[in-house]
């Protein structure tokens, strides 16, 4: 479709019918960006495909039990929501605790088409909010790489994060979690911050505030754009770029910003009072400064001006002195000193495995490997650098914002893996622009060094052949050659008429036009060469992307399956497990499990838990913690306590799924030794090793984890073999005294135990196999005693 | 699959005694008793008692204990209310009966009254420690004490002894004191220190001790003085009553009838009280006496009368329940001053006494703290003698919502003064800076 149309748009190659071109590129990039929406729509979609339309994980649950909630009760019970059915008996308070973003975002969504008579449920609008939000993300993208580098990189930079893994691996169809929403909304702030920029536009600077209380509503990463933006204007100012543009960007976004993040419940006066906003006034104050030392340059002459620098930098410093003292008194007098661990393991990566094992023990906390950059960004990284090299040619505003945000958040995610989402964007960005540019370069090149004047066409026609070989009538593929080939005229017709407006004389302007062209031209073989490998480059990122978003990222974890030679095996251990506690329970009993499995248990067996995934009382965790790594009895009496019916266990050794509750099981020892000292994680390990089998310590067979997991394990095979550890289990023959197994999943996936009721009589101490000898033996009552020896 | 649905099954069938408790609330005394005999003739030399029992309106039903047709349940349903155990020699039921039957019955809620002898048989033990009880290990032993026996025409071996040291609680005992000695000739037995359900009820003298009086003692008794429980009686957590004695026949209408006077002591009671022992401690045993009752727990804000689903912290509610005892025909109001209530959330927030009418309606007034969560009304009453009442009723108690602050503080007009005057300032400021040229 697009590839006729390139040819007619460039026939004409003089600049005559310039409007025209414009309006052909127009209408081209709008259908583009249809078609990378599709795209980003549709390749989040595998996982309804290959498994069904089903929520995701743990948090997607929480969301999606909220929104019911929303839909069913309206906005203002939502936000006086107190939570009776988690974090048993303290209960939470939800509407004041959650970033509503998402919630009210699909609540919305389910509102609209409702009363448009589309009578979709909650579950589907939820499921699908992800995939909409991020072809909406992709297109944030174009706007925010059009503000940098023009339509062209726009374009790319778009389609490369419609399909970036690592954005997929949170937005696929399902995945209901708050980064659906969020990054969306970090682009399209960012964008808008880029925008004011290059405008200074009023209008664009309060949409701009608006678009970081959505981002504020959604996610708590907002943290991430207070402090880069401010970051960036520090870098203007510091590199003498200070203009009215700037101060407009910023300084509405600074106090519209804050009053409006101060209205989400969850953040509250946390805008004014968390050292993660300090940034953003100070540079508050230093722009206003600035401002301030510009105009009265403006108004004095230079030599008065030098006067009054003296003066006020004298009488400045001091003041600033006081004032920084104080400030840091006041932080340092927090015991944080003012940050949150969350943050405080972000500025210092090894902070929370040394002092917060709950945030440690969260998978995604964890810094990533490096296979996972080529998993989760895949030739991009290697792009990266050839796009901040391009944002230097020329730096500009906008492109020094990009250069500033790849790097910041390279560094964040180095720290912590769920970050490589807010580096995927940055990531996607200067890919882009770097494509577009060696595009750019070598078609041009090629175009010069071609015989023939109405080199145009030919390129294109090249190109697109080209391409066309290449790609394997894939439309994924298809589509991207396109759109390089449509980014170039466009954006040559730009940059035609910026030299329009500079030369008036025409002729002259295509003489030196044509001359500077030929100057940078590469060699033809070169520039060709070059070309296909790229395009070969970006097919490999098409089928990585494909690969990851049907293989990878897809499956739900509460489904799981796995491929033998006998054919496909699905487990759906955990919902059997939930629908067993739904129909056999009573609806006001307490369910105990660890927190992984809170938010499930709650929006899926709507049962009470004690703890779940929102870990924000350490102490609760660690007492199921403690009494997971307690031996039985003790255990029953922490339980009993919490007026705890039953609990459940997950539990992968007979099937071989690792991410069970005895591979967790050290976490839940140092978050219940962190604040019950009597468990004591040496106690669990053989010199410093963690074990089941028979080297395993006394304290690890006993304790309840490793009963309720392996009770009647034996059963199984006869030599109770653990699949996960693989090892056979320590201990293999034991009774439970305390708990009984109610219910034990197809795959023994998950483990209901019930506790006993406390006995209904106190039995005497006599033992009942009296031996017969003793009854015979009358009056020998004391040979039982002594050593019958003697 | 099917494996679970035997293990449910079984389980179902090892909880339904639990959850069906064969007290109906309306009458919880017992009416169908089955008395179990070693043989006949203890009917007739027991005859006293049982007929104490019967004009009291029980329903007696004597089998031998090896009687093959004998049967506590027939078709899952109990067929009697309570079991006599005056079988102390039998080693092993008829019918369908064993140990593991008895102990079913009582963890439904069935009482028991089990009197051993000497040479009781090892059934008839294990019935008692699977109650907490421990007989003394030595088959013959009896209780033996040397200054407390009962003068009688033959010197004897001391083994027929006198007991006065009764429990001290009228609700076991009635109300009328016991002023005649009790006279005991059996096997002791003793008690864990740490069981809290079992009570002594009659223990022996300081002086007793528990040996086979026929043989020389060669070491010391292991059961010595007043840790000798003669009689005991239990109450199960489910409130199932047993009473557990070293002696059947203290029981008979020869120990009811004779004199009795104490060795060293000039008085002389022309009767002895076992019959005003045993006849008020059975009234207690088949919960004609010490029964509780509690109805109509209701709770609601103070002025209101309506139950609400949750509570905001810093409410005042008034907590209301009614507590009724059995006494034999009727229920009638408990009167006491120590019923407390509980506002609990893993500890109590808020423990107050609450206040009774005297017709049975106990109520308290109280203002919810300021904390919000999964609170619980519990009300654990456990006073001797009586049933336990545990009664526990959660409710949420929630924060403020969003539009219950207060809207304007007076505190807080220099705050909006500030802003707005500083608004006012603002819009001159801007006025005066466009048009001012």
């Amino acid at each position: 479709m697009a590839a006729p149309e390139t040819s007619t748009a460039a026939v004409p190659t003089l600049y005559t019918n310039n409007t025209l071109r414009n309006a052909f590129g127009g209408v081209l990039s709008f259908f583009i960006l249809l078609l990378i929406g599709v795209l980003a729509f549709s390749i989040r979609l595998f996982s309804v495909i290959k498994y069904e339309s089903v929520i995701h994980e743990f948090d997607p649950y929480f969301n999606y039990r909220v929104t019911q909630f929303l839909t069913k009760k309206g906005i203002y019970d939502f936000w006086n929501w107190f939570d009776d059915r988690t974090w048993y008996p303290l209960g939470r308070v939800i509407g004041g605790t959650v970033y509503p973003g998402l919630t009210l975002t699909a609540g919305t969504i389910w509102w609209l088409l409702n009363s448009l008579n589309i009578p979709l449920s909650v579950e589907t609008v939820c499921v699908f909010t992800a995939p909409i939000f991020s072809a909406f993300a992709s297109w944030a993208t174009y706007l925010l790489t059009k503000e940098v580098k023009g339509a062209g990189a726009g374009l790319t930079a778009a389609a490369l994060l419609a399909m970036v893994p690592s954005y997929i691996s949170r937005s696929v169809a399902g995945s209901y979690d708050n980064e659906a929403v969020a990054i969306f909304a970090l682009i399209f702030t960012f964008s808008l911050y880029i925008k004011t920029l290059n405008t200074g536009s009023l209008f664009y600077a309060t949409l701009n505030s608006i678009a970081y209380f959505y981002m504020v509503c959604s996610w708590g990463g907002y943290t991430f754009i207070i402090n880069l933006i401010p970051m960036h204007v520090l870098l203007c100012i510091v590199t003498g770029r200070y203009s009215s543009r700037l101060y407009i960007a910023y300084a509405p976004l600074v106090v519209l910003g804050t009053l409006l993040a101060a209205l989400v419940p969850v953040v509250g006066f946390n805008a004014v009072m968390t050292s993660e906003h300090f940034a953003s006034f100070l540079v508050f104050i230093i722009i206003h400064v600035v401002a301030f030392v510009y105009y009265i340059k403006g108004i004095l002459s230079p030599k008065m001006f030098k006067v009054a620098v003296t003066l006020v930098v004298s009488v400045g410093l001091a003041v600033c002195c006081a004032v920084i003292a104080v400030l840091i008194a006041l932080v340092a007098s927090s015991p944080t000193k003012g940050w949150s661990g969350r943050s405080l393991s972000l500025l210092d990566p090894t902070y929370a495995s040394k002092y917060i094992p709950i945030i440690a023990s969260v998978s995604e906390h964890q810094p990533p490997t490096w296979p996972s950059y080529f998993m989760d960004i895949n030739v991009l990284a290697f792009l990266v650098p050839a796009g901040i090299i391009a944002c230097f040619l020329p730096l500009t505003d906008a492109s020094s914002f990009v250069v500033l945000y790849i790097a910041t958040s390279v560094y964040f995610s180095g720290v912590m893996v769920r970050l490589m989402l807010v580096l995927a964007p940055a990531a996607c960005i200067t890919s882009g622009i770097a494509l577009s540019d060696a595009f750019d370069v070598l078609t041009r090149s090629i175009k010069f060094q071609l015989p023939g004047v109405s080199s145009d066409a030919e390129v294109d026609e090249g190109e697109t052949n080209s391409d066309t070989t290449e790609a394997r009538n894939d439309e994924v593929k298809a589509e991207k050659p396109e759109e390089k080939s449509k980014d170039r005229p466009s954006k040559k017709s730009k940059k035609k008429e910026r030299e329009h407006v500079e030369k008036p004389s025409a002729k002259a302007k295509v003489k030196t036009k044509a001359e500077k062209k030929r100057l940078l031209a590469l060699p033809l073989e070169a520039s060709v060469v070059s070309l296909l490998l790229l395009i070969v480059l970006g097919a490999f990122y098409v089928v990585h992307c494909v690969w990851a978003a049907a293989e990878a990222y897809s499956a739900p974890s509460i489904v799981l399956t796995s491929r033998t030679r006998d054919g496909l095996h699905v487990f759906d251990d955990f919902r059997e497990a939930y629908a067993w506690l739904r129909h056999n329970t009573d609806v006001d009993d307490k369910v105990a499990s660890w927190w992984d499995y809170g938010y499930q248990t709650t929006a899926m067996a709507n049962r009470t838990v004690i703890v779940d995934n929102n870990t924000w009382n350490n102490t609760h965790i660690a007492t199921v913690g403690t009494a997971m790594s307690s031996p039985e009895k003790a255990a029953w009496e922490i339980f009993h306590s919490l007026d705890v019916k039953y609990v459940l266990v997950v539990f992968g050794g007979l099937i071989g799924y690792p991410s069970d509750d005895i591979n967790k099981f050290l976490w839940m020892v140092r978050i219940g030794g962190g604040v019950f000292p009597h468990i004591k994680e040496p106690d669990y390990l053989r010199d410093g090793q963690y074990r089941i089998d028979s080297q395993a310590t006394p304290t690890m067979l006993n304790c309840l984890m490793y009963k309720l997991s392996y009770y009647r394990f034996v059963e199984t095979d006869g030599k109770a073999y653990d699949r996960v550890r693989r090892t056979e289990i320590g201990k293999k023959y034991f009774k439970l005294t305390h708990f009984e197994e109610v219910f034990t999943t197809h795959h023994w996936m998950v483990r209901i135990y019930k506790l006993k009721a406390p006995k209904n009589r106190i039995r005497g101490k006599t033992m009942k196999s009296k031996s017969k000898t003793s009854s015979t033996s009358s009056s020998k009552r004391s040979g039982t005693k002594r050593n019958p020896w003697l | 699959m099917e494996k679970f649905w035997v293990i449910f099954a079984t389980s179902i069938f090892i909880l339904l005694p639990f959850t069906c408790n064969s007290f109906s609330l309306e009458t919880p005394t017992d009416r169908r008793v089955l008395v179990l005999l070693d043989d006949f003739a203890i009917k007739s030399s027991h005859s006293s008692y049982f007929n104490s029992l019967r004009s009291r309106g029980f329903d007696l039903d004597f089998k031998l204990a090896d009687d093959p047709k004998v049967a506590l349940q027939r078709y899952g349903q109990y067929l009697y209310d309570a079991l006599i155990l005056f079988c102390p020699s039998v080693e092993r039921f008829g019918g369908s009966i064993d140990v593991a039957a008895i102990i079913n019955f009582v963890d439904s809620g069935h009482d028991l009254i089990i009197a051993a002898d000497v040479n009781a048989s090892d059934l008839i033990r294990e019935v008692a420690t699977e109650c907490g009880v421990d007989f003394d290990e030595d088959p013959s032993a009896m209780v033996i004490d040397h200054t407390g026996y009962a003068v009688s025409e033959t010197e004897g071996d001391h083994t027929l002894i006198v007991s006065a040291d009764f429990i001290k609680s009228d609700v076991i005992l009635g109300s009328k004191k016991i002023t005649a000695p009790v006279l005991f000739q059996g096997i002791g037995h003793s008690l864990n220190p740490v069981n809290s359900l079992v009570l002594k009820v009659l223990s022996a003298s300081p002086s007793a001790y528990s040996a086979n009086p026929k043989s020389k003692l060669s070491t010391p008794p292991l059961l010595t003085g007043s840790a000798i429980a003669l009689v005991s009686v239990i109450q199960a957590r489910n409130n199932a009553r047993i009473l557990i004695s070293g002696s059947l026949s203290m029981f008979s209408n020869r120990f009811f009838r004779s004199g009795v006077q104490k060795s060293g002591s000039s008085t002389k009671h022309e009767k002895s009280g076992n019959e005003q022992f045993l006849t008020e401690i059975s009234k207690w045993v088949f919960h004609e006496r010490g029964h509780l009752k509690a109805v109509n727990v209701k709770h609601h804000k103070v002025g209101e009368t309506d139950e609400p689903a949750l509570y905001r912290i810093n409410d005042e509610l008034v907590y209301s329940v009614e507590i009724y005892e059995w006494s034999g025909e009727s229920w009638e109001p408990y009167v006491a001053d120590d019923v407390q209530v509980q506002f609990y959330m893993m500890s109590p927030y808020v423990l107050k006494t609450l206040s009774n009418d005297h017709k049975g309606l106990y109520s308290a007034s109280f203002k919810v703290p300021d904390v919000y969560g999964v609170f619980q009304f519990k009300v654990e009453y456990q006073k001797l003698g009586y049933t336990s009442l545990s009664l526990a009723k959660q409710i949420p108690v929630r924060p403020y919502r969003h539009n219950e602050y207060e809207r304007f503080m007076p505190t807080a007009y220099p705050y909006y003064g500030a802003a707005f005057s500083t608004m006012a300032g603002f819009f001159i400021f801007s006025f005066v800076h466009l048009y001012n040229k």
